[in-house]
C-alpha cells in the first residue's frame, strides 16, 4: 500500500484533527535507541495517537504539540532506523514518510554519546529534504561521560541548525519547538551540505539529474531521485512514481538516461554492490570526519565503567544467574506487591455494586436486568480490573526501566545462541519476557525481530509462557497444598519454588515448540542479525512510571470494558436461566465432565476455562460459582474457603496437579489470539497458535493423569 | 579471501581494520549500515556467555555479531 501525500496527510488528518486545525507536520527520525520517544512524549503530553502505518504492522504514533509562540504542530514519530537505504518495513515507512509524506520540518533525533553512527542518517536525510533540524539528545548522559559536542561546529559543518536536548530540561524542548518555528518561517536558514561521492558516481548521478530537472518534477529532490535511478530501487522508484502522479520509466528520456548513467558505471567496474559500498563507504566517511571534528571524546573512565558493568552481565559465569536474579525480582516483585492494591481496589469496586444494586432496587428495576448489568457484567468487569490491573502497573514500568537502562538487548544478546540452537533467534527472549506480562503485549512486542518466520515463531509461542493474569489463578491452585500452613514463611516460600518450577517448564516448552516448529511448518535458517548493545543509561523512574500507568491502564480498563463484561452477562444468563430447575451452566458442566475426568479434571474446571476465554482472570471465580451454584461470581474467600469449596466438590490434589498445568498450556485469551490475528494477518497461523498451546496442556493431563491412576 | 584474518578471529581486546567484506545481500547491506566498511577500526570488546555471538566497538557504537557473520568480514 503507497504512502502518498494525500494519504498519510489525511490518516495524520483523521486521527488528530479535532477542530478542524490543519497544523503542520513535524516528522521525527532518528535511529532506534537515541531517546525519540522520550522525546515525542514530552513534547506531546497525553496529545498523542499510537497505532498502526496503514496496511503495515509498523508501529506510528503521531501528536500534537504547541511552540512557545503558540504555533500548534503534528508531530509524526517516524520508526526507528539506521538507514534508509536497506529494505525492512520499518526502514520503507520511515523512507516513505520522508519523501512523501509531505512534513514540513523533519528533526532527526541523535544520541549524544553514540554521534558517529547516528549522522550516517542525518547525511541520509540531509539528501532527501532541505529543512531539517538536528537534535542532539541525551547530552546530560554524554555530559556525564565527558563528552563534549559543538553544536555550533556540528551546525556549521551540516548547514542546518541543530538543538542539543536533554528530554528532562523543559528548556531545551522548549528550543527545539522555538527552532521548528523559525526553521518553518525562514527556510533559507537550512542550507544542508551534499555527501561528497566518487567522481563517477556523481558524473553518473548528474547525468540523469540533468534530464530529470528538464522534466518538471516536483517536491522531490532531483539529485536524491536520480540517485534511486541509478540504484534501480524498483519499489521506491514505485513509490514515487505514485506520488508524483506519473510515470518515471516509461519516459524514454529519463530511462535511457539512467541506462546510460549505468554503463558509466559498469565502464569503471562499479556493479551493483560496489555502487552500494560506494555510497554508503562515502556518507560513512563523511560522518567519521564530521564527528571528528564537533566531538571531544569522553572520560576512558566512562566507558570502562559500561565494559565493567558488561563483563558482569554478560560473562560467561555471571550472565545467566544474574539474568535470573533481575528476572526472577521482577516477577515476584510483581506478584506479591499487587496483593494489597488489588484487595484495596476489589473492595472499592464491590462497595460501587452495593451502591449500583441499592440504584437498581430504588428504580424497581427487574431481577434479571439486576442480573446480567450488576451481577454479570459489572462484578465480572470490576474482578477483571481488581485482578489484572495491579500486577500490570508494576511488571510494565519495571519492564520499561530495564529498557531504558539498556539491559534488555543484553539479555537478547546472553540468550541468543541456545534460541539459534532451535533456528530461532536471541530477540525471542525479550518477546517471552513480555509474555509474562500480557501474553497481547508480547505479540506485539514481536516486531523486533528481523525475518518473518522468526517473527512468527515468537507470535505462536508466546502464549506458553504464563501472564500478569493467570499468575494470581496458579498461586491460588498451588496455595491449595499449604493451607494448613498458610501464611507462614514456608508456605510463602513452597509457592514461590513451585511456581519458578512451572515459569522454567513454560521457558522449557517454548524452547520445544519453537524447535519443533522450526523443523516441521516454519522451517528455514536463522535470519542475519545484529544486535545494538547501547550505552547504559540512567532511566528516569518518575516518568516511566507515570507514562506506563496511563498506558497499562487505559489498556486493561478498555478490555475490561470491550471483552469481560460482555462475556459476564453470558455467564450470568448460562447460571440463571434454568431448564427444568437446572441452570444451563450445569447442564454444560455435565455434557462435559466425562472429557474433564479423562484429563485428570472435571466439566465445571473445563467450562470455567471455557468461559475465561475472554479473561483467565475470572476462571477460579467462575469454578467457585459452579460448585456453590450462586448464580453470579463469588467473592474468593481466603484459601482454606476456596480449598473447602473444592475438595466438598471432589478435588484431588490429581486435580490440582492438572489443573495447573492446563492454567499454564491452554489456548490463548481472546485478546491475544485477535492481536495475533491482526499481527500474522493469517487465519492459519491464528487457529495454530490456539491449539498448540491446547494440544501441549491437555497431553501433559492426560501423561500425568495416566501416571498417576497406574501407580495408585 | 585467504592470507586475510577474520574478523570472528579477533578475540576481546584486540583491535583491527576492516579489509573487506565477502558477504552479499541483505547481510552485507546491514554491516554497511552499521559502518563496517573498509579501513574502518572494529575493537573486539566481549563473548556472550555462551561464546557466541561477539560484541564489537564500530565506529562508537557497540555492534553483536554472530561468528558466522563475522567470519565473512576480513581484517589486516
Amino acid at each position: 500500500m503507497g504512502l502518498t501525500r494525500k494519504s498519510v496527510g489525511r490518516y495524520a488528518a483523521d486521527l488528530w484533527q479535532k477542530g478542524g486545525e490543519d497544523a503542520p507536520t513535524v516528522a521525527l527520525a532518528g535511529n532506534p535507541n537515541v531517546g525519540k520517544s522520550t522525546v515525542f512524549n514530552a513534547l506531546t503530553g497525553m496529545h498523542q495517537h499510537t497505532g498502526n502505518w496503514p496496511g503495515k504492522t509498523v508501529t506510528s504514533a503521531i501528536g500534537y504539540t504547541r511552540s512557545p509562540r503558540g504555533r500548534s504542530y503534528a508531530l509524526v514519530d517516524i520508526p526507528g532506523t539506521y538507514s534508509l537505504l536497506a529494505h525492512s518495513a520499518e526502514e520503507e515507512v520511515a523512507r516513505n514518510f520522508l519523501c512523501f509524506g509531505g512534513a514540513e520540518v523533519t528533526v532527526v533525533v541523535c544520541d549524544a554519546t553514540c554521534l558517529e553512527r547516528n549522522l550516517n542518517l542525518v547525511l541520509q536525510t540531509l539528501e532527501i529534504t532541505d529543512r531539517v533540524i538536528v537534535c542532539v539528545n541525551l547530552l546530560d548522559e554524554a555530559g556525564r561521560r565527558g563528552i563534549r559536542i559543538d553544536l555550533d561546529g556540528l551546525s556549521a559543518s551540516l548547514g542546518v541548525p541543530v538543538v542539543g536536548t536533554t528530554a528532562r530540561k523543559k528548556s531545551t524542548l522548549h528550543h527545539l519547538l522555538r527552532t521548528i518555528d523559525r526553521v518553518k518561517d525562514t527556510p533559507s536558514l537550512c542550507h544542508p551540505i551534499l555527501p561528497i561521492y566518487s567522481e563517477v558516481i556523481e558524473r553518473a548521478v548528474q547525468h540523469i539529474s540533468f534530464v530529470l530537472s528538464g522534466k518538471h518534477i516536483e517536491n522531490v529532490n532531483i539529485r536524491w531521485l536520480s540517485m534511486r535511478l541509478l540504484e534501480g530501487d524498483e519499489p521506491l522508484i514505485r513509490e514515487a512514481e505514485q506520488f508524483l502522479g506519473r510515470s518515471l520509466l516509461s519516459d524514454s528520456d529519463i530511462s535511457s538516461a539512467v541506462c546510460e548513467a549505468q554503463e558509466m558505471l559498469s565502464a569503471e567496474g562499479i556493479d551493483g554492490d560496489a555502487y552500494r559500498d560506494g555510497v554508503v563507504g562515502a556518507l560513512v566517511g563523511q560522518a567519521g570526519r564530521i564527528a571528528a571534528d564537533c566531538v571531544r571524546a569522553g572520560k576512558e573512565a566512562e566507558k570502562r565503567r559500561d565494559e565493567r558493568l558488561d563483563r558482569l552481565l554478560t560473562g560467561r559465569f555471571t550472565a545467566y544467574p544474574l539474568m535470573i536474579l533481575f528476572l526472577g525480582f521482577v516477577f515476584f516483585l510483581t506478584i506479591f506487591a499487587a496483593n494489597v492494591p488489588s484487595s484495596l481496589l476489589a473492595e472499592g469496586l464491590f462497595a460501587i455494586e452495593d451502591c449500583l444494586t441499592t440504584l437498581f432496587l430504588r428504580l424497581g428495576a427487574p431481577a434479571w436486568l439486576h442480573g446480567i448489568l450488576v451481577l454479570g457484567m459489572y462484578r465480572t468487569l470490576a474482578w477483571v480490573v481488581s485482578v489484572m490491573l495491579p500486577p500490570m502497573a508494576i511488571f510494565f514500568p519495571l519492564f520499561t526501566l530495564l529498557e531504558d537502562a539498556g539491559y534488555l538487548p543484553r539479555i537478547a544478546y546472553n540468550l541468543d545462541r541456545p534460541f539459534r540452537a532451535c533456528r530461532a533467534c536471541g530477540k525471542q527472549a525479550l518477546t517471552m519476557c513480555m509474555g509474562f506480562g500480557c501474553n497481547a503485549a508480547g505479540v506485539v512486542g514481536c516486531r523486533i525481530m528481523d525475518s518473518g518466520r522468526e517473527r512468527t515463531l515468537a507470535i505462536l509461542t508466546n502464549s506458553l509462557v504464563p501472564c500478569n493474569g493467570r499468575f494470581p489463578m496458579m498461586i491460588t491452585l498451588l496455595s491449595l497444598f499449604f493451607v494448613g500452613v498458610a501464611g507462614t514463611v514456608r508456605a510463602t516460600v513452597s509457592v514461590a519454588l513451585l511456581l519458578t518450577g512451572l515459569i522454567l517448564l513454560s521457558v522449557l516448552a517454548t524452547f520445544g515448540m519453537t524447535w519443533l516448529l522450526s523443523h516441521t511448518l516454519l522451517r528455514g535458517s536463522p535470519s542475519s542479525f545484529t544486535l545494538e548493545l547501547p550505552p547504559y543509561r540512567r532511566p528516569e523512574i518518575g516518568r516511566v512510571l507515570v507514562r506506563s500507568l496511563f498506558d497499562r491502564t487505559l489498556f486493561v480498563l478498555g478490555r475490561a470494558a470491550a471483552v469481560a463484561a460482555p462475556a459476564g452477562a453470558l455467564i450470568w444468563l448460562l447460571s440463571n436461566l434454568r431448564v427444568n430447575d437446572v441452570s444451563l451452566l450445569s447442564y454444560a458442566s455435565a455434557f462435559l465432565d466425562p472429557v474433564g475426568r479423562a484429563f485428570g479434571m472435571d466439566g465445571v474446571i473445563l467450562i470455567a476455562f471455557l468461559l475465561g476465554f475472554p479473561a483467565n482472570e475470572i476462571v477460579i471465580p467462575v469454578m467457585l460459582m459452579a460448585y456453590t451454584a450462586t448464580g453470579s461470581l463469588t467473592e474468593a474467600g481466603s484459601v482454606a474457603e476456596i480449598r473447602e469449596i473444592f475438595v466438598g466438590a471432589g478435588w484431588t490434589p490429581l486435580t490440582v496437579v492438572t489443573t495447573t498445568l492446563f492454567a499454564l498450556f491452554h489456548f490463548p485469551c481472546s485478546t491475544t489470539l485477535l492481536t495475533i490475528r491482526k499481527e500474522t494477518g493469517s487465519l492459519r497461523y491464528t487457529l495454530l497458535a490456539f491449539f498448540l498451546p491446547l494440544l501441549l496442556g491437555l497431553f501433559l493431563c492426560f501423561a500425568t493423569t495416566s501416571l498417576f491412576r497406574l501407580f495408585s | 579471501m585467504t592470507g586475510f584474518k577474520k574478523l570472528s578471529e579477533l578475540c576481546p581486546g584486540e583491535s583491527a581494520r576492516v579489509a573487506g567484506l565477502f558477504t552479499g545481500g541483505t547481510m552485507r547491506r546491514r554491516f554497511l549500515d552499521i559502518g563496517l566498511v573498509e579501513g574502518t577500526r572494529v575493537e573486539c570488546v566481549g563473548r556472550s556467555p555462551c561464546g557466541d555471538p561477539t560484541a564489537y566497538r564500530i565506529r562508537g557504537a557497540v555492534i553483536a555479531i554472530r561468528s558466522e557473520d563475522a567470519s565473512t568480514v576480513c581484517i589486516l
